[in-house]
């Protein structure tokens, strides 16, 4: 039988929800017998393959490299879950929804700046209006909440995905926490 | 129940899931399902407080009826058939809670009162996957100029027990609600700063009786070991109960 294949992104978010991952210590061995990790920051890939069989999204959408990233991912995924808070809910990276781009740019480069106050218009991409969370731009399969999700529920999602299953994840998820 | 009967009070017998309960006439549904460990969701019902139905978790099923009823401010009646919990009610109850977090910004993770939060447990407990509606974000003032507690309107969901517990039980009204709809707000005195306010006593009832983190104290988190308002709100609820039966005696 050919393997699972699977994939892990990372947009708007800490990679805390990458580091509860790996959190699954040597389960992922075991996981990796079933499962071929086909992209992800863990892994040495620099495109995103054309089929992949689930993908695990961590960070909110909040840039228009994001917004790119999401939409090919969403086309090449069969399954795409939002992993953790940030994901779910845009969580901290939507702490400067309220208070617009312009701002936030002039804020973090020119009134904080120690060298140079000048904002950058090109190597950072272009921030959208708002920070959101992944449903809002694309169809999201299965939703774990969590700041990060803990290791044994990404440990359940997988295995239960890997069974043919859809999980339930409300008892596992765990907003803000 | 005999005594109660004996003071004048009709007793009224019905069914809650499927339950035979009883309660006397001036009781309410949501009275009833807790002297009966039938768990019903609530934000802005508090036990010694008016009731208002604000919120609107609290929704029932009652037979008969083709609305559903809140339960906090829907009196018992003999034969009434009632329903806490089903499909239809959770989903309306979901959707409530996806509302609040729509509205205002709600951010778990950074929130003093995360992991004590009565919006963030019940969100967890009802199973709310993701929010459906759009988030408005909109930007909101917070209040820190009182010497002791805060006022982040971020967090507020206008349950207005701050309100209630600072006019009927401390007796102060510094609170109330200014706006209309979606502007509303929270504020002190006339709209005056928190710290600046005549009325405020500093009591912290306030800060006690609120389900989220938009009232909290200063220096304070929730997994502070020391005694907080918040987290210790338990111990101070009885309190208010007991305020409002000698008031009711006065009165």
């Amino acid at each position: 039988m050919s393997k699972v294949k699977a994939a892990t992104i990372w947009l708007d978010g800490c990679s805390g929800c990458h580091m509860s991952f790996l959190d699954m210590d040597e389960r992922i061995i075991d996981l990796l017998e079933k499962v071929d990790l086909v992209y992800s920051p863990l892994v040495d890939n620099k495109e995103f393959p054309e089929m992949v069989d689930v993908t695990l999204v961590e960070g909110a959408v909040s840039s228009k490299e994001d917004l790119e990233k999401i939409k090919k991912v969403r086309e090449r995924t069969k399954i795409l879950v939002s992993l953790g808070d940030c994901a779910v809910t845009a969580n901290v990276p939507s702490m400067r929804n309220p208070f617009g781009v312009d701002a936030i740019m002039k804020h973090a480069y020119v009134d904080t700046a120690v060298t140079k106050d000048i904002i950058p218009n090109e190597v950072i991409p272009e921030l959208l209006e708002y920070s959101r969370p992944v449903h809002n731009f694309v169809k999201v399969d299965l939703f774990l909440q969590g700041c990060p999700p803990p290791a044994d529920a990404i440990y359940f999602l997988l295995t239960e995905l890997l069974e043919g299953r859809m999980p339930d994840l409300t008892k596992v998820s765990r907003l803000g926490k | 129940m005999a005594a109660l009967a004996a003071a004048g009070k009709k007793v009224k017998t019905f069914v809650i899931d499927g339950k035979d309960v009883s309660g006397t006439e001036d009781q309410t549904i949501i009275e009833v399902c807790r002297e009966n460990n039938i768990e019903i969701p609530t934000l802005c019902y508090l036990d010694g407080l008016t009731e208002i139905g604000a919120c609107r978790l609290c929704l029932v099923e009652v037979r008969g009826s083709n609305k559903l009823l809140p339960a906090c401010v829907t009196k018992v009646q003999d034969n009434m058939e009632v329903v806490t919990s089903s499909d239809k009610l959770k989903n309306y109850r979901v959707k409530i809670l996806e509302l609040l977090f729509s509205e205002r910004n709600h951010i778990c993770s950074v929130c003093v009162s995360n992991g004590i939060c009565e919006l963030q447990n019940l969100a967890q407990r009802l199973g709310m996957t993701h929010v459906h509606y759009p988030y408005l974000f909109p930007k909101l003032e917070v209040d820190a100029s009182h010497e002791r507690f805060v006022l982040d309107n971020n967090r507020c969901i206008l349950c207005t027990r701050c309100v209630r517990v600072c006019d009927e039980i401390e007796g102060a009204h510094t609170w109330d609600i200014m706006g209309r709809g979606i502007e509303s707000m929270v504020i002190t005195d006339l709209n005056k700063p928190w710290g600046e306010s005549e009325s405020c006593t500093s009591c912290g009832k306030c800060v006690a009786v609120c389900p989220t983190g938009a009232l909290v104290e200063k220096y304070k988190n929730a997994v502070d070991k020391s005694f907080s308002y918040k987290k210790d709100k338990l111990k101070f609820l009885p309190y208010l109960t007991t305020m409002r039966e000698v008031k009711n005696e006065q009165s």
